[in-house]
């Protein structure tokens, strides 16, 4: 057999928190995720994008085991995916979530301490400490059936902080919560994000994505259609300018820059090098045009998935 | 150890629920009447006046109290039934089962702790409401049955086989759906007995047959027959073993299950348990 002939042989243990290589998950006939291959480093938010039914959960339950692919591989944390002792470096807060109506919150939480190994001198501190991190220090003896939706996900989010885990995977972590408790939630990621702990951000919200994301990936139909950083992912974005007394070499100087629009008396140049303005701008006024305002333009992750997951089904509906 | 962890959640869980206390009220209230209705057995007398034979009252209190048992033996059923039906599939439905399969926790580990549980809860059950009702029923009567333990004993094991098929289900079914068909292969189960009772007096190879496979198949009616063995009085067995008024009567036997039947039984409880691991392991949730 030469070297050709050998099946690639598997990455080496790595500081990556998720790797996936071609992962694939088929119920029956039809493809729940196809061919996921995407690299999450440590220490980063990585959001992971698309529409509903588009195989954001099923990556989820794959990585943790939940779920056994029908392709690829993927390893979490260096481990091959649902390793059982990885699991107890990984936090977890589903997109469905629901614990034990008749325990209390502190219960609960004691009830994951025990389940996630942690050392049982530690339970009261961990307990504590996640109870006030998501806002539930007061409701800790409450029986969760008495809880609202917002707070049950906010005591699943503290079931997920549990133990320090290097590794935190959130499926619609604030489907439930107020703006409040949105901004809350996104200041726990970033507290996760500063001690080095990855967060594997499972959303559609790509408001809350964009705030947070250091990468993400954007899926549809079990696709990868865009993965990267969201600068990368967004683009190098335009400029805007508000103009009077365009001439044909002004207007040749804008189009030269980059792809050219107007709209409502403001001309618009796509792509435009934002370190090439200021000669764009000088250009403009030399050939008498009289420059009123000047404004960066950057396309929205809101405009970037619609236009990724619209080509998407534009390529399969053709 | 996870197993422990799960066993002990759902013992509270029972009790949370109120499930004990309900039972435990239910319990003392039977037992309460059983008693009262023991006590006037023991006071009857023949129609002329006469005092009834101190054996005749024994048998009567004997065929009374398997009657009673036989109804703690059927709640015990309906209960254990009841409880492990829904009790892993409610938790794949409710989304509960997501964040705890995520921890370092084996699925066997799963099914140990929830079969661990409830099996405390059925030997708690049958501990409590054997001891009680013999208890009073030796109070009421001076009537104690030869084989109080093995009762209980029997009984348990009864509890274990039919708890252990309605976990299994509720791996893959609905509890709905586990507890109707479990319930379902109980009472076939039972029937088989009875026929294979009746086959055995009449000489009946096929019928005697296919009362044998319906108890190798699911073992509940054969343990409960051990149990009907322990309560009653030796004399009885030794007079009505040697009649044919015994066939297919399910409130008499004449010999307790042997030996191997036993150690089968228990084999099918541990194949169960081990076809439960091997399900919620192939699972996806």
């Amino acid at each position: 057999m030469t070297a050709a002939d050998a099946a690639p042989p598997p990455p080496p243990p790595d500081e990556a928190a998720v790797r996936t290589l071609e992962l694939t998950k088929h119920y029956g006939s039809s493809v729940a995720l196809s061919g996921l291959t995407m690299v999450v480093p440590r220490g980063e938010v990585f959001g992971f994008l698309g529409p509903n039914g588009s195989g954001k959960t099923t990556a989820v339950k794959l990585l943790l085991g939940l779920s056994r692919p029908t392709g690829g591989e993927a390893w979490v944390l260096g481990h091959p995916a649902g390793d059982r002792k990885t699991r107890s470096r990984v936090g977890y807060l589903p997109e469905l979530f629901r614990y034990q109506g008749w325990l209390s919150a502190a219960e609960v939480l004691g009830l994951h301490c025990r389940l996630a190994g942690i050392a049982r001198a530690e339970w009261p501190a961990q307990i504590a400490g996640a109870l006030s991190t998501v806002g539930l220090t007061g409701h800790a003896d409450a029986k969760v059936e008495t809880f609202s939706k917002g707070m049950q996900q906010r005591l699943g989010l503290g079931v997920a902080l549990l133990g320090n885990p290097d590794l935190v995977i959130l499926d619609e972590p604030t489907s439930a919560l107020d703006p409040v408790g949105r901004a809350d939630t996104r200041t726990i990621i970033r507290g996760l994000r500063d001690r080095g702990c990855a967060v594997f951000l499972n959303s559609h919200l790509l408001g809350e994505v964009e705030q947070i994301c250091d990468r993400a990936a954007v899926v549809a139909d079990g696709h990868v259609l865009a993965i990267g950083r969201l600068d990368e992912l967004l683009g190098s974005g335009g400029v805007r300018m508000r103009l009077t007394g365009l001439t044909d070499v002004g207007r040749a100087s804008l189009a030269r820059r980059g792809t050219l629009a107007e709209h409502e008396g403001w001309f618009v140049v796509n792509g435009v090098d934002a370190d090439a303005v200021p000669d764009l701008v000088a250009e403009l006024v030399a050939s008498g045009a009289r420059v009123y305002a000047v404004e960066p333009v950057r396309q929205t992750l809101e405009e970037r998935f619609l236009s990724l997951v619209e080509a998407e089904q534009a390529r399969w509906q053709r | 150890m996870a197993a422990l962890t799960i066993a002990r959640l759902t013992i509270r869980e029972a009790a949370r629920r109120k499930l004990l206390l309900a039972l435990a009220i239910l319990t003392v209230i039977v037992i309460g009447l059983t008693g009262w209705g023991f006590q006037h057995l023991s006071t009857l007398t023949n129609p002329d006046g006469s005092q009834i034979p101190a054996d005749e009252l024994r048998l009567a209190v004997s065929q009374v109290l398997v009657f009673v048992e036989f109804m703690f033996s059927a709640v015990l059923a309906l209960s254990a039934v009841v409880v492990a039906s829904p009790a892993i599939s409610s938790e794949f439905e409710s989304g509960v089962a997501l964040s705890m399969l995520a921890r370092p926790v084996s699925r066997y580990q799963v099914v140990l702790g929830k079969w661990l549980g409830l099996a405390a809860l059925i030997a708690i059950y049958v501990a409590a409401t054997t001891t009680i009702e013999l208890l009073v029923v030796d109070a009421t009567t001076g009537y104690v049955p030869p084989g109080p333990v093995g009762l209980a004993l029997y009984l348990i094991g009864e509890g274990f086989v039919i708890m252990s098929l309605a976990l299994l289900l509720s791996t893959r079914l609905s509890g709905m759906t586990a507890g109707v068909i479990s319930l379902v292969l109980f009472f076939v189960a039972w029937i088989g007995g009875i026929a294979g009772a009746i086959g055995e007096v009449f000489s009946s190879a096929a019928i005697t047959n296919a009362g044998t496979i319906s108890q190798l198949l699911l073992p509940t009616d054969a343990l409960w027959r051990g149990s009907v063995y322990e309560l009653e009085p030796i004399l009885y067995r030794d007079v009505l073993g040697a009649t044919t008024e015994r066939a297919g009567n399910p409130f008499f036997v004449q010999s307790p299950p042997s030996v191997a039947y036993l150690v089968w039984a228990g084999c099918w409880v541990v194949l169960v348990v081990g076809i439960t691991v091997w399900s919620l392991h192939r699972r996806e949730v």
